[in-house]
């Protein structure tokens, strides 16, 4: 017993250990001062959005980079791309492993604790994606006994137990693939998240024709830009410039339309454009 | 660090932490039971006198110990239950239960073979000719010379297979069981992403807890139950 009591004693004071270097980040002492580059983060495997092929990246996500990142006077040549997965955006924002992030950035208070915020430059609303050829599935309330597909973890996967999890049966895989795979062989009714993400996915050559988005968001997810909170390389203020510039020159909708296809952001709130957030 | 301490209570009241850890715990008891007893087929085939099943056994252990678990549980979901259309269940969260479950037996099935085997090693030759001489058949022998014996003296590495599939049951998550920790744990970082070191620290004490008990069981037995030679 006693040794046991010893081994949690010690394992409880490793941890602390290792909080203990959590909670006091040092400010790393970036000043920028010459527009050498920049380093961005964005998704390497979200057709549509930010994918990375070979050594191009493409997407959404990266057109709007790209765009700002010239706005702010840096060529697209000095831009550093970096692989930014969900659950570790907000701490390379802390550490300064990248600069700004571009990765379907959901902005949220729980995340403005640890990071701030530029945008939306896209308001995206979960949705259904369902086959070309389903018509019993219109919107969230007609999901009663349908199999529905999400990603562990997510936002749109806790949405759904909360609000809609009485009559569906919802698998959680750990990538929309396989979610997609599984609804082209049929053992799923429809997946679900993002409008956006399902749009890019739905623009893919291989799913063309094949699947569908049932076109009834039923929410709000505002894509920001993550900026780290203390020193930021370039402010929340002249990436809300270039966002403002991007929206009034029309380039934004170009990048829409030449990434997600036929995909249309929910009129009410992307008409003509997203409204930005004043930075804190 | 008082606001550190807080952030536990906070995630232990705002998620069920413990009924995430009890799927584990009920994976690990499923695939156990299975494990154990492939694991002991194996094994017998492995010793047989019958060279097909030999081959057949050792087939087997090197096929299922030396792909990664992901890959195992990734092939269950793509190409048994998407491409083949098997299921257990109509019911997706039975049905991905335990595909987990096969998919965790199988492999650690190789894992508890080999342990029982090097169990085996430990009964000297002189038991097996004892046995043959008294007019004893291979499965008679086995069944009441050498296995008693050869489990006694591989308690050892049973209780580490034991514990690696523990551990193990994380990975369950790969084949679509989202309510086991490692997925809560995702869930915890998705919404509360300013406690990430209380999140991990929450799963790193459950697992602590959970595996060394474990091991301290397994190392008093296996000096309790050892054959003295």
């Amino acid at each position: 017993m006693k040794k046991l009591a010893l081994g949690l004693a010690a394992a409880t004071a490793f941890t602390l250990v290792l909080s203990g270097c959590g909670t006091d980040d040092g400010s790393g002492s970036d000043d920028g001062s010459d527009k050498g580059s920049i380093t961005i983060g964005i998704k390497y495997d979200q057709p549509g959005l930010g994918i990375m092929q070979g050594n191009a990246p493409k997407g959404f996500d990266v057109s709007v980079a790209q765009y700002v990142a010239q706005q702010l006077g840096y060529e697209v040549g000095d831009i550093q791309w970096k692989e930014s997965i969900s659950a570790n955006r907000e701490t390379m924002l802390e550490t300064k492993e990248v600069d700004l992030i571009f990765a379907t950035y959901s902005i949220t208070d729980e995340r403005k604790q640890r990071v701030a915020f530029a945008g939306p430059y896209l308001v995206a609303g979960q949705d259904l994606l369902v086959l070309s050829d389903n018509n019993d599935i219109t919107g969230p309330e007609s999901l009663d006994g349908k199999k529905l597909c999400s990603v562990q973890g997510s936002t749109p996967a806790a949405r759904i137990k909360e609000q809609y999890s009485a009559g569906v049966d919802l698998v959680e895989f750990q990538t929309y693939s396989e979610c997609m795979d599984a609804l082209i062989g049929g053992q799923i009714d429809a997946l679900t998240t993002d409008d956006s993400i399902l749009a890019g996915f739905a623009a893919q050559e291989a799913y063309q024709g094949k699947v569908k988005l049932v076109g009834q968001p039923f929410s709000q997810e505002f894509y920001g830009v993550g900026l780290p909170k203390d020193n930021p390389k370039v402010s929340c203020t002249d990436v809300n410039k270039a966002l403002t510039e991007m929206f009034n020159s029309g380039e934004w909708k170009k990048a829409l339309d030449a990434n997600l296809g036929s995909y249309g952001p929910n009129p009410q709130y992307n008409d003509p454009s997203p409204k930005l957030d004043a930075c804190a | 660090m008082g606001d550190f301490f807080g952030q536990f209570g906070e995630l232990l009241a705002k998620y069920d932490v413990l009924h995430a850890f009890w799927v584990n715990i009920e994976l690990t008891f499923w695939a156990g039971l299975i494990s154990l007893i492939l694991g002991t087929l194996v094994c017998l085939m492995r010793i047989s006198p019958v060279s097909s099943m030999r081959l057949a056994a050792t087939w087997f252990v090197n096929i299922f110990r030396d792909t990664p678990l992901t890959i195992i549980m990734v092939v269950l979901v793509l190409g048994v239950w998407t491409q083949l259309k098997i299921q257990f269940s109509n019911d997706l969260a039975t049905n991905f239960f335990w595909l987990a479950v096969a998919g965790l037996g199988l492999y650690h099935a190789s894992f508890v073979a080999e342990a029982i085997r090097s169990g085996v090693n430990t009964v000297p030759v002189g038991q097996a000719e004892a046995a043959r001489a008294i007019g004893l058949s291979f499965l008679p022998a086995a069944r009441m010379i050498i296995l008693p014996q050869a489990f006694r003296g591989a308690v050892a590495p049973l209780g580490n297979t034991l514990i690696a599939l523990i551990k193990n049951t994380t990975v369950a998550a790969a084949a679509g069981v989202a309510t086991e920790t490692s997925s809560l744990m995702k869930t915890m970082i998705e919404f509360n992403s300013s406690m990430v070191f209380a999140i991990f620290g929450t799963f790193a004490i459950g697992f602590v807890v959970i595996v060394v008990p474990v091991g301290l069981a397994t190392t008093a037995l296996s000096r309790k139950l050892a054959v003295p030679r």
